[in-house]
């Protein structure tokens, strides 16, 4: 499987991402600067988090012009995976490929935390390995993750099973209290219609090894390596 | 010609800034105050006649200074 990981200016995460794909999970991964017009041999796409273009205007509203953005759509239209972490989630909302916003936390505070997900559908390449109930833990670290969209959007993300994450307590209960940002739903990450297109404000690539004593993330992107090589899924 | 872009979040998205800043004033002692909401303002000199420049900034506007999820805009007009 090979992999691109975007990189922007003021991008933080990518070498992180990086590292899990690469360096944990064995997945040959390359960065991709912003300039650049042409994906290449990818198999799948990563837009990291972090502050890119210092979060000016509105976060990802900026990036998401950079020419690799164009690119990244048109690998999204052809229905290739393409998943957004933190500041990749509301640059993929900026950018149109997934529906609503990011706005400032209901707090005002920036969040840096673990959390616990629930998982809401395994029908998507980015959570069909997730065994069946499991509750995951994750860090965010965020200040404008909170999801919201209109009423009607947020009614066709229900009816069509676009919700992947829901903020959790430890029982797995989708609270108010649980709810670290205020998003509707305590939406965590959400796919598009055609499913190819995930963003995700929590970050699973700082809890995919056991040497950091978490690796519950691993599970997102393990799910993306199996569903793009069923073959190699693990029995 | 000088156009001003008032972007304010929309009515139905929590503006926990604003609130913020309603409780501060209140606070303050400053009494009388209703809802707040804090948006931002976008100052832009632009070539051409007033059509022209409200046409264009209304498409760019619609497209990347205001993000019609979650802000409304208004366009103002100076010599």
């Amino acid at each position: 499987m090979k992999f691109a990981v975007l990189q922007f200016p003021g991008s933080n995460c990518d070498q992180d991402c990086v590292h899990v794909l690469q360096n944990v999970l064995g997945h040959p991964t390359r960065l991709l600067w912003h300039k650049e017009s042409v994906l290449g041999d990818v198999d799948a796409v990563l837009v990291p988090g972090g502050f890119s273009y210092g979060d000016y205007l509105r976060t990802g509203s900026i990036a998401r012009f950079s020419p690799v953005m164009q690119a990244v759509k048109e690998f999204a239209d052809q229905g290739g995976p393409v998943l957004g972490i933190c500041n990749g989630f509301q640059i993929l909302c900026e950018a149109g490929l997934l529906p609503g916003a990011l706005i400032r936390n209901r707090s005002l505070q920036f969040r840096c935390e673990h959390v616990y997900l629930k998982v809401a559908t395994q029908e998507s390449p980015f959570t069909q390995a997730i065994p069946e109930g499991k509750l995951l833990r994750i860090p965010i670290a965020h200040g404008e993750g909170n999801y919201f969209c209109d009423a009607a959007t947020l009614e066709e993300l229900e009816a069509r099973d676009q919700i992947l994450f829901q903020y959790a307590d430890r029982d797995g209960d989708v609270t108010d209290h649980a709810n670290p940002n205020g998003s509707l739903k305590n939406i965590a990450g959400i796919c598009n219609t055609a499913r190819n297109v995930a963003g995700m404000m929590p970050h699973p690539e700082r809890a995919a090894e056991e040497a950091l004593s978490e690796d519950d993330g691993r599970l997102i992107f393990e799910s993306l390596i199996a569903a793009l090589n069923p073959a190699s899924a693990p029995a | 010609m000088k156009a001003k872009v008032i972007i304010t979040p929309k009515p139905e998205v929590l503006d926990p800034q604003g609130k913020t800043v309603q409780t501060a004033l209140e606070h303050m002692g400053c009494t009388g105050v209703g809802e707040v909401r804090v948006g931002k303002y976008i100052e832009i000199e632009m070539d051409g006649d007033a059509d022209t420049v409200k046409a264009k900034l209304s498409e760019y506007a619609d497209k990347f200074l205001a993000n019609p999820n979650i802000e409304d805009y208004r366009l103002k007009l100076e010599d």
